[in-house]
C-alpha cells in the first residue's frame, strides 16, 4: 500500500509539473511563433531566444497589484480562477503518457487514473471548465464581463454536443472501450483511429478549438468587442491563472487528440524497432521512447492550435451558432451513422 | 454609360460548394501564414544593431574644441540669437593669460546652457555659428526624471578631449563655403545698417 502511494504520488507531482511547465513554455512558443508567422523575431530579450520569458511574465503577474472590485461578489470572484485552473489540470489524470513500465516484477502504468469511464469522466470535467468562466464573468459585476461569460457558455455547451457524438463513433470503432488507456493501447497492433475517422477527427478538433476558447473560437474574451471578456475585471495573478489555465486546457486536449486519434504513444513499426533494439515490454527505454513520441505529437498539436489562431479571424456569433448546430452536429450524426456500417462490415459489430 | 476604366460589376453569385465547405479556404490562409516562417525579417536589434541616420540628421549638440584641444567658442550669442526656442543662454569670460590651450580667443564662454526642453533641434544655431564651434549630432537626448537635468551645461555640450565626436558628415566643403557666403543675416549682423 505504501509503495502505491509513493508511485502515485510520485506521478502525480510529476505529471502536475509537466503540465504547468508545458503551460508555460506554450506561452513563450505562442508569442514566439506568433512572431515568426508575422516576420519579426518575437521574445528575445530574457535568455537566448527569449527562453525566460515565462518567468519574467509570472513574476510580472505575481507582483502586479490586485484589484478586487467592490461590487463584485468576493467570494466567487477568489474562487473562479481557481476553479477554472483545477478543472483544467483534473482532465489531465486520464492521459496514459507511455507504455506501462516495470520495475522489480510489477508493471507500473505512465498514467495518474485509469478511470475506466475514461471519456465520460473527461467530458464531465471539461464542462465543468465553463464553471469557471460563467461564474468569474458573473462575480465581476461587469457587462462586458457577463457577455463574455454567457458567450462561452452558450459556445461550450452547443460544441460539447457535436464532441460527444463524435466521441461515441471513436468508442465505437476503438472496440467499444470508454478507457483511455485501452483505446490508446486498441491503436498500438494495427493503425491510429484518424484512419476510420477522418470526419469525426475535424469534428473532434474544431469542438476542441471552441471548448479551449482558442481564436477563431474566442468569442469569450475577444478583445476587440468586449474589452477582455470574462477576466475583464481580474487583475495579476487572478488574471494570470485564467490565461493559464486557457493553455493547460489547450496542453490536455491536444493530448486528448493524440491519444484518441492518432495513436498516443504508438507509432508505426513500433514493435519492429523494438525487436531491433532487443528491448522487452517493461523496459524503460520503451517508455521513453513511448514518451517522446506521445510528447512530440502534443507539441504538433499545440503548434496547430497556436498556427490556426494566427491565421484565421473570429466568427460572428451567429457564425459560431450556424456552425455548431446547423454544420458540427449533423455532421457528427453523419459521422456516427457511417463509422456503424463500415465498422459492421469490418466485422467489429454484431448483430 | 461608363465614366471610367475603374469601374467594377458588382457580383451576386452564391458561394461554390468548395468555398462554403470553408476547409480549402483554411488551409490555403495557413499555407500563407506558414510561408512566412521563412520570410526575411526587417527587425533591427536595437541596442546591440543601429540604423544608421541620414547626414541631416539633428540630435544632441556638441561644443566642439580645434586641433589643440581648445575650445572653439568665443561666446559672441549669434546661436542664442538665432534659436528661435530661446533654449540657449551663455556667460562670457576673458581668457587669462596661461589658459591659451584651453580656450582659443581672448573671449571664451564661462557657462553655456542649452535648454533640452525647449530646444526644438533646428539646428539655426550651427548654421550661424561663425567658430564652427556648435553642431548637432547623430546622438539621442536621453531621458531624465527631472526637469533640471535638461539643461545641459559645458559638462555635456563641449567634446572631451580623448574622446571627439565626429561631424565630418555635417561639416562638409559646401557647408564651410556656405558659411563665408555674404549677405546671409549671420555672416553680417555686425553690420550696423542690420542692428538697426
Amino acid at each position: 500500500m505504501a509503495e502505491f502511494i509513493l508511485y502515485k504520488s510520485i506521478i502525480c507531482v510529476v505529471i502536475f509539473a509537466l503540465s504547468l511547465g508545458i503551460a508555460a513554455y506554450s506561452t513563450w512558443w505562442e508569442r514566439k511563433f506568433a512572431g515568426l508567422l508575422q516576420d519579426r523575431w518575437g521574445p528575445s530579450r530574457a535568455g537566448w531566444w527569449g527562453l525566460l520569458q515565462p518567468l519574467a511574465d509570472g513574476g510580472k503577474m505575481l507582483w502586479k497589484e490586485e484589484i478586487i472590485p467592490n461590487v463584485s461578489n468576493k467570494f466567487l470572484f477568489v474562487i473562479a480562477p481557481a476553479l477554472f485552473i483545477v478543472t483544467a489540470i483534473v482532465a489531465g489524470v486520464l492521459i496514459p503518457w507511455a507504455p506501462d513500465l516495470k520495475i522489480g516484477e510489477t508493471f507500473y502504468s505512465m498514467q495518474i487514473s485509469d478511470v475506466n469511464v475514461g471519456v465520460i469522466f473527461l467530458l464531465g470535467v471539461t464542462s465543468i471548465g465553463v464553471y469557471g468562466i460563467m461564474i468569474g464573468g458573473w462575480a465581476s459585476n461587469n457587462k462586458y464581463s457577463l457577455l463574455g461569460a454567457i458567450r462561452a457558455s452558450a459556445q461550450m455547451i452547443s460544441y460539447e454536443l457535436a464532441m460527444g457524438i463524435s466521441l461515441i463513433a471513436l468508442i465505437i470503432t476503438a472496440g467499444g472501450t470508454l478507457s483511455f488507456s485501452e483505446i490508446v493501447k486498441a491503436q498500438d497492433a494495427g493503425v491510429a483511429n484518424i484512419v476510420w475517422q477522418p470526419l469525426g477527427f475535424l469534428i473532434f478538433f474544431v469542438c476542441a478549438l471552441a471548448e479551449t476558447n482558442r481564436a477563431p473560437f474566442d468569442l469569450a474574451e475577444c478583445e476587440t468587442e468586449l474589452v477582455g471578456g470574462y477576466h475583464t475585471e481580474y487583475s495579476a495573478f487572478k488574471l494570470g491563472l485564467f490565461l493559464f489555465a486557457e493553455y493547460i486546457n489547450m496542453f490536455v486536449s491536444s493530448a486528448v487528440m493524440a491519444g484518441f486519434y492518432f495513436g498516443g504513444y504508438n507509432f508505426p513499426f513500433a514493435a519492429e524497432l523494438y525487436q531491433a533494439l532487443g528491448l522487452e515490454t517493461g523496459d524503460w527505454q520503451i517508455s521513453l521512447i513511448g514518451f517522446l513520441v506521445y510528447f512530440t505529437k502534443v507539441a504538433i498539436f499545440i503548434t496547430t492550435f497556436m498556427w490556426i489562431r494566427w491565421t484565421l479571424p473570429r466568427f460572428r456569433y451567429d457564425q459560431l451558432m450556424n456552425l455548431g448546430w446547423k454544420t458540427l452536429l449533423p455532421l457528427s450524426l453523419l459521422n456516427l451513422a457511417l463509422t456503424v456500417v463500415v465498422e459492421f462490415f469490418r466485422g467489429n459489430i454484431h448483430l | 454609360m461608363q465614366l471610367t476604366n475603374r469601374s467594377k460589376l458588382v457580383s451576386h453569385k452564391t458561394q461554390s460548394f468548395s468555398e462554403r465547405l470553408y476547409l480549402p479556404a483554411v488551409l490555403k490562409g495557413m499555407a500563407t501564414t506558414f510561408s512566412h516562417l521563412f520570410k526575411k525579417r526587417p527587425t533591427i536589434m536595437y541596442p546591440e544593431q543601429k540604423r544608421e541616420y541620414a547626414p541631416v540628421y539633428r540630435g544632441q549638440h556638441v561644443l566642439k574644441r580645434d586641433e589643440n584641444g581648445a575650445e572653439r567658442c568665443t561666446s559672441c550669442g549669434m546661436c542664442a540669437v538665432a534659436c528661435p526656442a530661446e533654449a540657449i543662454t551663455m556667460e562670457s569670460a576673458e581668457r587669462k593669460k596661461g589658459e591659451e590651450g584651453l580656450y582659443r580667443e581672448e573671449k571664451y564662454a564661462k557657462t553655456y546652457e542649452i535648454n533640452m526642453l525647449r530646444c526644438i533641434f533646428c539646428g539655426l544655431c550651427e548654421e550661424a555659428c561663425p567658430k564652427e564651434a556648435i553642431f548637432l549630432t547623430d546622438r539621442q537626448v536621453p531621458t531624465e526624471f527631472e526637469r533640471d537635468d535638461f539643461i545641459y551645461g559645458k559638462n555635456k555640450l563641449v567634446e572631451p578631449i580623448d574622446k571627439p565626436v565626429d561631424v565630418t558628415k555635417r561639416q562638409t566643403p559646401q557647408v564651410l563655403e556656405f558659411k563665408k557666403k555674404p549677405g546671409l543675416k549671420h555672416n553680417t549682423l555686425f553690420d550696423k545698417k542690420q542692428l538697426k
